[in-house]
This record gives structure tokens, sequence and C-alpha cells, in this order.
């Protein structure tokens, strides 16, 4: 006998395209002008702050950084569909999602100089901590939303993970664990086609990523990702069904523009044509086009905008020059108490200074 | 009268009865209890929504941990074999062990994880290794190993009132080797403490887990006046007591079942030497198994310190 025991496809899902035009039936309902305007105004902010996080890493003044240009659709539209008491589950790339998150932008710019001081932030904004080991925050995800459910908080968990991430062994467990506890999770794949200098095509060879859904149990579905108004709408969607029917992955098609981090140069492995197809793509000139469009933008606006941003961003750098480093909080922040052992090196290294001072005897 | 893994299973009976956030979640701890029964009869008592049989995925059963405790429970992981537990080595070392720190104290990471260790019971050797060494070198992990039954059922609740991530580290050997009369109410042992467990003036042996019976039965076979230290806590270390003790006897000898390179006799040896080195009439010695990969159970017998193993080393170092 030989009979078919199971059948699965994976849709893509557009509503704004390349010129700004939108699918009107798919066009999510509850989108009004101001929360349009919002989007455009979070994607330019963090396009902006990105900008300045280059720059200012490019004088050393700040340590290494991952930009995240050309990913603004997926990071705000996503985060604009979650409610205030979700939590999210970031790799290190998030810094548009944290910005809706009300990040006070000294911490992410004291975050990125290197210090720890700027992650004691992210429990306020129900986020997780940054996680730099790729695909390892998945699992973290599923057990803060197995919490949400066991403590009926009516709470959601969105992550993030990159399209390298899901060649992981901690991504299959994650979403195979979240489909067997059936738990609130939207897992949202940033599918920015590069892995630092691997393609999408090198990391599977599933023809998308959204399928693995498939093999988890768990719904999958692919957008594009610099589409906002897609972004929002599957997120928002995902979310209103997670609590009832459990986890959603959701691949979000989109492109690095930029380099992995500062430590790496794209021009060594992939072309400018390849990245001139994807800057007509651009998630902030679609958005833009369809504002103009139903005139509710102008020039004058974005001016106004800019400014406003800029002054908000340089004053954070600012307020972030001025963080003194606090080494004590080295040793006194990794046990619930001080071990005698460690009260000791402390002892040592405080009457020493740290040995930062060259006393001139050799 | 009570075994190691009977106190082990009441204490987690009084944890899951005190605290109703703590869970507990690993392979096959559900209705069959754990392939040693630690869990036994905790499913029937508090049910799949708090004894939770998960998917064969050692890195998710810890990295899910993680989320549940920052989302407020108290979970306790069991990985089923310490050599399993490599599966999750990055999730404890990238995450468990640094959170708290990472986050600046706003996020501590409060679990217990637990797995059996050691050998000596004919299993299959990844079923058999001693990892505290490398649980206790990453720093951030309070690394706890109990030798008897009302240690390990205090160190177990004492974790519990923690908010501190905590790697209980089970000795297989020891679960069913002999029993004690332990309080039934709920009590606590310090960690970072280590037990006397013999005072003595000539000779200070520091040990733990398995080794501990060994010892005292080398000790007793050649009636000497060694005192016994078992450290229980692996990190952070109790130097105090192992210095005093030292600097008392002026012999000091390390004993234990992980291989000898870069243990933790290695460490106690150097904290000796850094603290009481006038004070020795006699080189540090260490007795552990060889620095090899853990063998098969045909071969343990040659691997594993036993008492003779032992009791050279005492002869040796009394008679320098």
């Amino acid at each position: 006998m030989l009979k078919k025991t199971f059948e699965g496809s994976i849709s893509y899902m557009q509503i704004l395209d390349e010129n700004g035009n939108v699918d009107e039936n798919l066009f999510p309902k509850d989108l009004d002008n101001n929360t349009i305007i919002k989007m455009y105004t979070y994607m330019n902010f963090a396009r902006a702050l990105d900008a300045k996080a280059l720059s200012l890493q490019r004088q050393g003044r700040l340590a290494t950084y991952a930009p995240l240009v050309g990913e603004e659709a997926t990071q705000i539209g996503s985060a604009l569909a979650l409610s205030s008491k979700d939590f999210f589950v970031p790799n290190f790339r998030q810094h548009g999602v944290f910005l809706v998150r009300g990040i006070p932008l000294d911490k992410f710019f004291v975050f990125w100089k290197g210090y720890e001081d700027g992650s004691d932030i992210f429990k306020e904004l129900n986020s997780l901590a940054v996680a730099v080991p790729v695909s390892t925050q998945m699992p973290h995800s599923v057990g803060l939303a197995f919490a949400q459910k066991y403590l009926n908080t009516g709470a959601s968990v969105v992550s993030y993970i990159g399209d390298g991430g899901t060649s992981e062994g901690d991504f299959y467990e994650s979403i195979n664990f979240a489909g067997v506890f059936k738990v609130p999770l939207v897992a949202i794949i940033e599918n920015n086609q590069w892995a630092i200098s691997v393609p999408r095509g090198k990391q599977s060879a599933a023809q998308t990523l959204a399928q693995k859904a498939i093999a988890a149990g768990i719904e999958g579905l692919q957008v594009d990702g610099n589409d906002v108004f897609a972004v929002y709408k599957a997120t928002k969607d995902a979310l209103s069904k997670v609590q009832t029917s459990g986890p959603v992955l959701i691949e979000c098609i989109t492109y690095r523009m930029s380099m992995h981090t500062t430590s790496d140069d794209p021009t060594k492995y992939r072309s400018e044509d390849e990245v001139n197809l994807w800057k007509a793509k651009d998630p902030i000139a679609r958005l833009r086009a369809y504002m103009l469009k139903k005139n509710i933008w102008s020039d004058s606006k974005d001016l106004d905008m800019k400014n406003e941003q800029a002054a908000l961003i340089d004053e954070a750098v600012k307020k972030a020059e001025e963080f003194k480093p606090n080494p004590d909080d080295m040793f006194k922040t990794v046990y619930s108490f001080m071990p005698d052992v460690l009260q000791e090196e402390y002892d040592n290294a405080v009457a020493a200074g740290f040995w930062l001072n060259n006393s001139g005897k050799n | 009268m009570t075994n190691m893994v009977g106190a082990i299973n009441n204490a987690l009976d009084l944890i899951l009865e005190e605290n109703d956030k703590a869970i507990i979640l690993g392979e096959d701890v559900g209705k069959d209890g754990g392939v040693f029964r630690a869990t036994d009869g905790l499913f029937a008592k508090y049910g799949e929504k708090r004894v939770i049989d998960t998917p064969l995925a050692e890195s998710a059963i810890i990295g899910s941990s993680i989320g549940m405790s920052l989302g407020g429970l108290f979970p306790i992981p069991e990985i089923q074999f310490a050599g399993f537990m490599l599966l999750s080595f990055s999730q404890i070392v990238n995450h468990v062990a640094r959170y708290r720190t990472r986050t600046r104290s706003s996020m501590p990471l409060p679990m217990i994880i637990r797995t059996p260790v050691s050998g000596g019971v004919g299993a299959l050797e990844h079923h058999s290794d001693n990892p505290e060494a490398f649980y206790s070198h990453i720093g951030g992990l309070i690394v706890l190993e109990p030798s008897n039954p009302y240690d390990a059922k205090g160190l177990l609740i004492k974790a519990s009132h923690m908010k501190d991530p905590i790697v209980f580290l089970e000795p297989t050997k020891l679960y069913r080797l002999f029993k004690q009369e332990i309080p039934d109410e709920r009590y606590e042992v310090p960690i970072s403490k280590a037990n006397i467990v013999k005072e003595g003036d000539k000779l200070t042996i520091v040990t733990y887990g398995t080794m501990v019976e060994i010892v005292k039965n080398a000790v007793e076979a050649r009636n000497v006046d060694a005192e016994i230290i078992d450290l229980r806590t692996i990190n952070p270390i109790d130097e105090n007591t192992i210095i005093s003790s030292v600097k008392k006897t002026g012999r000091a000898m390390v004993v234990h079942e992980a291989s000898l390179s870069f243990g933790v006799g290695a460490e106690i040896a150097a904290r000796i030497a850094e603290k009481a080195i006038f004070d020795l009439d006699a080189p540090v010695l260490r007795v552990a198994s060889p620095s090899l990969p853990y063998p098969f159970p045909g071969y343990e017998k040659y691997y594993i310190p036993n008492e003779n193993k032992v009791g050279e080393a005492i002869d040796k170092i009394l008679s320098f």
C-alpha cells in the first residue's frame, strides 16, 4: 500500500508593492493614517539611528555594530503589531524593534559602546537580552512564551532570528518545542539573504525557510519583508491566534543593504548589481510613495521629522558619552551574593585601581 | 532511612509543594519518574503541567528553562546524563552563567539544572562523566555535588531558595549506595561551605562526591589522624575551610574521581600554594582518575581511584 500521509504549502504575502500601490483586499482594516505615519517615522528613525551608529563606530566611539539598513519594514512592522504586554526576543540587529518599544537612546549607545550597563533596560521593555550567539535566543523565547501560558498572563512572545540562524540546531529544537507545548510564540525570520558572506541559497536546500514550520507541525508563511503593511498584518494576525492555536513562523524576505557588522566588508563576496536590485525594493521609499499618493505626507514634513530625530539622536549620543563605567559591577552582578573568593579578587583589583595606572616602578 | 535518590525525590517534592512556580522538565521525568526515579511520583502528584516530559533536545531543555526563569517560573530541568548535558553547553556557558551580569543584575536567572554524574556503576561511558571543573571554570554558576542523602536534600532546598543558576551534580553511584536518617521537613545545607567529615591533625584530605566514601574507608583502614573535607560546593569554593585545615595539619591532598589534569585538584593545590605554602611539610598530592577520556565500563576499575590508590598517597604524603 502506498498513500499520501501529508500535504503542505507555504504562501507569500505582499500588500504594498515597490511602486507604492496596495492590494486593497489584503490591506489591514485596523491600519489608520496615524499608524501609517508612525510606521514611516519609526522606519526613518531606525535608519537615522543606524547611520549615526555606523559613523560613531568608524570614529572609534562605538564597538562593533550590526547595521539594520534595508530591514526597517520587517522590524517596525512587526514591532508595531505587539501590544504593550507582549514580549520580544531579539538577536543583535533588532534596533528598530527596540526603538518602537521605547528604548532610551542613550542606553542603546552605551550598550553598543561595549558596556553591559546599556542592558539593564531590557526588562522594562519586555525584551530579553540582546543575544549574539546566533539562534541561541530561540529556546529562550519558547520558555518565555511557556511562562506566559503557565501564568495565564495573556501576553505573547515575538522572537527574531536571521536566515543563517535557521540552520542552527537551536532553531529546529525551538520550533519543535514550541509546537509540542503549543506556546503563544510568533517566530520571525528576518531573512536578509546573507549570513555574513554566506548567501541564503547555501544555508538550506529548502525552497523557503517558512516551510521549516511544517516539520515542526506549526503554521508557517512568507511575507515581503520590505512591505511594512504585510509584515504588520502577518504579525498581527499571528498574534491574534497564537494564544489559542499555538506558534506561527513568519519568514520576512528582506535584504541586508549594508555590512553584517562593522567588521565586515561585503564587497568581497557580493555584487553591486545585486545590491542595486534590492535598492529598488527599498521599504521606506515605497511607503513614502504610497503616503504621497494618499496625501498624508509631504517634503516639508520629511524635513521636520529628520531634524527632530537628528536632535534626539545627538542628545542621546552626548548623554552616552558622559557615561562612566563602573568596574565594581563586573564583580557585584554575577551572583546574588558575594562569594568570599571573589571578594578577595575584587578587593585586590580595587586596591590596585584595576592596574590601570602605571606606578612607574618596573 | 533514606538513600540519596530518595532524599532528592523528597526535596523536589517539597520544592514543588512550597513554590507553585517551580516546574520540573526533562526527558522521561513524567510518568516514568526519570531513569533513576529521582522524580518518581511527582507527575502523579503535581500533574503534567508541572512535571513535564520534553522532546529529546537538551539545548532546548536548558534554553527554554532560561526563558521560563526570565518569565517568572522556577525551572528545575533534569538532564538525563552528564554526557548529554554537553548538547546544552552553549546555553549554559553563553547564557545561564552570564545572564545576570550582562543585564547588570536586572534579570537574574534562578534555576536548578540537575544531572547524574560520575561512574562506578558499569554504565556506558557517556553516562559517567565528571564535569564539575568546566562548569566551575566559567564563573556565574553555583556548582554543587553532594556525597550523601542529608546534604543532597539540604543543598537542593537551599538552591531552590536562591536567585542564582545552580548546577546540581548527583553521583549516580551514591543514589542507592547507602541510607541515612534525615529529617522529613525542609532544611538547608549552606552553599559555599565545605563539610569537615572527620577532624584530624596530621593530614588534610579535600574531596567530594563519590570519593568521600573511598577516602573515609582508606583513612579508617590506616587509622590515620586525617582531616577529611567534603567540599559539597565546588564553585564558589570554600577556600577558608581548606586553608585553615592545611595550616593546622601541614599536609594536603585532594582526591577526586574526575581526571587529574586541569581539574578541581589543580585549583585547590594552587590555592594552598598561594596561601599556605610555608605551612606545608610535604608537597600537595592529587589523587584522581588518569588524564584520559572516560573509558567503557569494562575498564572502569582500572580508571577510577580506589582505596588502594588513596591509601598509597596517604602513605607517601605522611612519609615526607
